[in-house]
């Protein structure tokens, strides 16, 4: 099975956010980049069915010139080429995205059998760019997968919901979107990380649709107010902490 | 007028988005989805009832389901759509604030095209009663691309769910193993909490991710959220935010984490942790 996996470059962002001067993005001066926990689990995934079901598997990013590095780290797991679609700094909105995804899957000459999302974003979290590409495709589509079994081109999907799970069974080509949990992602091995940088990377440059849902800026929310209460250092702050767990109501 | 896909007229969410709904239009209908989900096939009837009823917005909770029902419409109509919101000031274009990052950031933005498809954050705005002119239930239209579930599987009923747990122990990073997390487990037993995690723990392999407290893991709620050994990444930040008191135990007195604290114990999480437990078990006589 031919499988493609969409992820996105998003920042470490680590304790805490700062803004740009223009207040438009994250100030990134001081922070690596990755991509989203849910996408991380659609590439191993995708690894994982192509080592028990044969095929290829391909990453696809919408982003700026330095998302090659998110592509070769995928790669560095074991999927074996990377579609590149190749951004300005700005960040398009969904429906630009979806559109440069499926104008970009039009033009493979194998079509692939399996469209992996992340959920969400890590980052702006729209929710539904996925959707989208499904629709235009005219494909089904299942989303926040935690568990995906294939069988004679069939699909089973399991969803994590209130109270229990929820399954779905669906025939390929499909989209699906999954949710970290799915997998354990390997850590890339440094041979996995050398054969990463001779794979192949396909870059173009789609038009720019005008954006739709156009940001206009970012704001940090109001900070919490709380003045933190140091109780004490070390095992002598115990009977402080039962104090607070008494008032509680806990103890 | 304006729609809401709700989940019923009771549920809290729902009713959050009647609330906002409420503040654009006077004239607030209701839809909800009957019989099996079937997310394509509930937001093809959700369209036909915008057909109908020519809504100048349509409005869901910010859940799973909603974002998802929702964003099927959106592709169906090619309009956009504004995920989480928490305000909407309506116009040509209209501007909204979201969420990003989990709550963790907020976005001003202008959505361009009619009718206004948005969906609210939870716990955003919070609940009034409004006056539905009207409650219509949906049934899954079929056509291309229909899923539908086919079979549900309950949870297992052991132990003290995390989401709903009204104590959360929760290690990170500082635990320093799956061993160490006895300590952790022993505690969150006698407050009879649940085990809670950061993403660093789970993806060392040292929990499941069904401990993980997060933005891609469980949102927990609880009285008061433990914190052992955690910095307070925004990743962690934004599935704890709900609790009524945080409690950080950590030996690094400028952790992010005590930023978002009400209270801190400084120090080594492996002695102090053990000392709680036996300070309980003395003060209940045990």
């Amino acid at each position: 099975m031919n499988i493609l996996v969409c992820v996105k470059r998003v920042p470490l962002t680590g304790g805490k956010i700062v803004l740009t001067d223009d207040a438009r993005a994250i100030s990134t001066r001081h922070l690596g980049f990755t991509i989203s926990p849910h996408e991380e689990c659609g590439a191993e995934e995708a690894v994982r069915l192509v080592e028990q079901h044969g095929g290829s598997s391909t990453v696809l990013t919408v982003g700026p010139p330095e998302a090659e590095e998110q592509l070769r780290d995928v790669m560095a797991i074991g999927v074996d080429r990377a579609v590149h679609l190749v951004t300005d700094d700005e960040e398009w909105d969904p429906q630009a995205t979806a559109a440069a995804i499926v104008d970009a899957i039009r033009e493979v000459p194998e079509p692939y059998d399996l469209f992996l999302f992340g959920n969400e974003s890590a980052d702006a979290g729209n929710y539904q760019v996925p959707i989208r590409v499904a629709h235009a495709l005219g494909l089904p589509c299942v989303t926040g997968v935690k568990g995906i079994a294939v069988s004679d081109g069939q699909l089973r999907c399991e969803q994590e919901v209130e109270g229990g799970r929820d399954i779905y069974e669906l025939s390929m080509p499909a989209v699906i979107t999954v949710k970290e949990g799915l997998n354990l992602p390997r850590y890339p091995s440094v041979p996995g990380r050398l054969r990463a940088k001779r794979k192949p990377v396909e870059d173009s440059t789609p038009p720019r649709r005008q954006p739709r849902l156009e940001m206009v800026r970012l704001h940090l929310p109001a900070g919490s107010g709380k003045q933190v209460e140091v109780l004490g250092h070390g095992p002598e702050a115990a009977p402080a902490v039962v104090g607070i767990l008494r008032e509680l109501g806990l103890v | 007028m304006v729609l809401v896909l709700v989940e019923s007229l009771d549920d809290e969410l729902s009713r959050q988005a009647l609330t906002l709904a409420a503040s654009l239009d006077d004239a607030v209908h209701a839809v909800s989805g009957v019989g099996e989900y079937a997310p394509a096939g509930w937001g093809r009837s959700l369209l036909e009832v915008i057909e109908e009823l020519s809504p100048s917005a349509v409005l869901a909770p910010g859940t799973d389901r909603g974002n998802e029902v929702l964003a099927h419409v959106a592709a169906m109509l090619d309009l956009p759509m504004a995920a989480n919101c928490v305000a909407i000031s309506p116009g040509d274009p209209a501007a909204v604030t979201r969420i990003r990052w989990g709550g963790s950031l907020f976005e001003d933005a202008t959505v361009h095209g009619s009718p206004l498809l948005l969906t609210v954050a939870p716990h955003a705005v919070a609940a009034e009663p409004v006056e539905v002119a009207q409650l219509r239930e949906l049934e899954a239209a079929g056509g291309d691309g229909m899923v539908r579930v086919i079979e549900h599987v309950p949870a297992s009923t052991a132990g003290v769910s995390l989401a709903e747990a009204d104590v959360v122990v929760s290690g990170g990073r500082g635990v320093g193993s799956a061993e160490g997390f006895g300590v952790i487990e022993e505690l969150a037993d006698l407050l009879r909490g649940a085990v809670g995690c950061s993403r660093a723990v789970t993806s060392a392999g040292w929990r499941p991710h069904t401990d993980q407290v997060g933005q891609t893991g469980t949102k927990v709620a609880p009285e008061i959220y433990i914190a052992c050994g955690i910095s307070g990444a925004t990743q962690h930040l934004a599935g704890c935010k709900g609790a009524k008191k945080l409690l950080a135990i950590n030996p690094d007195g400028e952790a992010s984490i005590l930023a978002s604290a009400d209270y801190a114990v400084i120090g080594d999480l492996h002695e102090i942790v053990p000392a709680i437990s036996a300070e309980i078990r003395k003060a209940r006589g045990a």
